[in-house]
């Protein structure tokens, strides 16, 4: 497998651990889709998709495809048993009331305070927030899963976002190819670094200040 | 009962410049005979209410290819590259809303509240313009009613009251925007008679619905459309 799989994986598969029995999950676009294909086997955890139901599953086998079940990304998928449909109202009074466990996300930034930018770039890209908002808004737990850095090596870890925010204040974890960091009042904490990595390269790679905890752990 | 019409007989209220909403999701859900109907009568100039403009050959994604919507409310519009190109190039109008915000935006209208208090954008470029009101402690985002003419519904049972049965994941916005609009089209694969569809398992209360059409185009064109169709990270 390719370097960069392997980081994802490693990424996604810590984020899965975090999950307790009878969670409900919400996962977006891109990496965070990847978190369902490494869910602990011996837990029940439900997942959300935002366009209506309980229960995604995964995508069917070729030809089983139906056109009336999609996922938020307007691909085909399964539900599972115990999952159930509903309108988007219902949807999304899930989300922002607070009856969403966790959701996984990816981030252009993301900074010391919990904040979040993935939804545009003035000028170039403007594909709208969809649910992001309300996502980061309303579910109880935001992680972000992300490349620790830019394509061209800058920290996407600030003090202070540059970018126009999806939510302020909201993230609560941080999974990257190099370490999985708490957001906390007293600032971003790192807890575990990834297989491989230093503490140095950790810190050389973040814009922003990293408490180091005192036992700290790898994944 | 309601009247069962042709497609170019429901949609013929519909002019330039009137305010549209369509439900769907991703293209899953949308009313694909009704929108080629629009598309064959030339209409343009549309104000279109969507939840995304789904895929460039697909569904509503049409209509904005087609150069016929002049102002567009949506919560996203990434999946079809025209709609950005046209927005940039300031053809079209886009407003883009949280969906959160725009379902209970066209709830609100349907429901005869005067708004809805969200917590989704605080912080956010979303504030321009919104009135904060702080509640229990917490700040929150007055966000006024949302409603349009007409609707374009896609159901996949309809009685001749109106009742509508919309399975799996179609459901998404069309439930409220059923509430929300004045003239309500419902486009469906079965229209039954009163009493063959279970009462305690309605999507949508024939109430709302102001005429009936028999669906053209079956749904099963969607998923061919979105199988080729992969996101980008």
């Amino acid at each position: 497998m390719d370097p960069k799989e392997l980081k994802r994986i490693r990424i996604v598969r810590r984020i899965a651990q975090e999950f307790p029995d009878g969670a409900l999950v919400n996962l977006g676009i891109g990496m965070p889709t990847l978190v369902a294909d490494h869910l602990p086997g011996d837990r029940t955890i439900l997942l959300h998709s935002e366009n209506g139901f309980t229960g995604l599953g995964p995508r069917p086998a070729k030809g089983k495809e139906d056109p009336r079940l999609v996922n938020a990304g307007g691909q085909p998928v399964t539900i599972v048993p115990g999952g159930c449909f509903f309108d988007s109202a219902m949807s999304f009074a899930i989300i922002r009331g607070g009856h969403v466990d966790y959701t996984v996300l990816g981030a252009l930034e993301v900074d010391e305070e919990g904040s979040l930018a993935n939804y545009m770039i003035p000028g170039k890209m403007v594909p709208g927030m969809g649910g992001a908002m309300d996502l980061v808004t309303g579910a109880k737990n935001v992680i972000i899963a992300m490349e620790h850095v830019t394509r061209d090596g800058a920290p996407k870890i600030l003090k202070k976002c540059t970018l126009p925010l999806t939510a302020k204040g909201e993230v609560d974890l941080i999974v990257t190819d190099l370490a999985f960091i708490r957001v906390t009042k007293k600032g971003l904490v790192l807890e575990e670094i990834a297989e491989g990595a230093t503490v140095e390269e950790v810190i050389k790679n973040t814009g922003a200040k990293l408490h180091v905890a005192g036992k700290l752990g790898r994944f | 009962m309601k009247p069962v019409l042709t497609p170019e007989q429901a949609i013929e209220a519909i002019k330039d410049g009137s305010s549209v909403m369509a439900g769907g999701f991703m293209g899953c859900g949308n009313a694909f005979t009704l929108i080629d109907a629009l598309i064959n009568k030339g209409s343009k100039d549309l104000t279109l209410i969507t939840s995304d403009t789904a895929f460039p050959d697909v569904g509503v994604g049409r209509l904005i290819c087609q150069g016929r919507v002049k102002n567009l409310v949506a919560t996203h519009i990434g999946t079809n590259p025209v709609s950005g190109r046209k927005m940039n190039s300031g053809e079209m109008n886009v407003t883009l809303v949280p969906q959160g915000t725009f379902s209970e935006r066209i709830r609100a209208r349907g429901a005869g509240l005067g708004g809805v208090l969200t917590p989704t954008g605080i912080g956010t470029e979303i504030e321009k313009g919104r009135q904060k009101l702080t509640i229990e402690g917490r700040e929150f985002l007055l966000e006024p009613p949302l409603g349009a003419e007409f609707a374009l519904i896609k159901a996949e049972v309809c009685d001749k009251f109106g009742n509508c049965f919309l399975p799996m994941a179609t459901k998404n916005a069309s439930v409220v925007m059923a509430m929300a609009a004045d003239y309500v089209i419902v486009e469906a694969d079965r229209i039954v008679e009163p009493g063959e569809l279970d009462p305690d398992r309605i999507s949508i209360p024939g109430i709302f619905i102001s005429a009936i059409v028999k669906a053209a185009l079956p749904a099963g064109n969607l998923a061919d459309a979105n199988l080729s169709w992969t996101p980008k990270n």
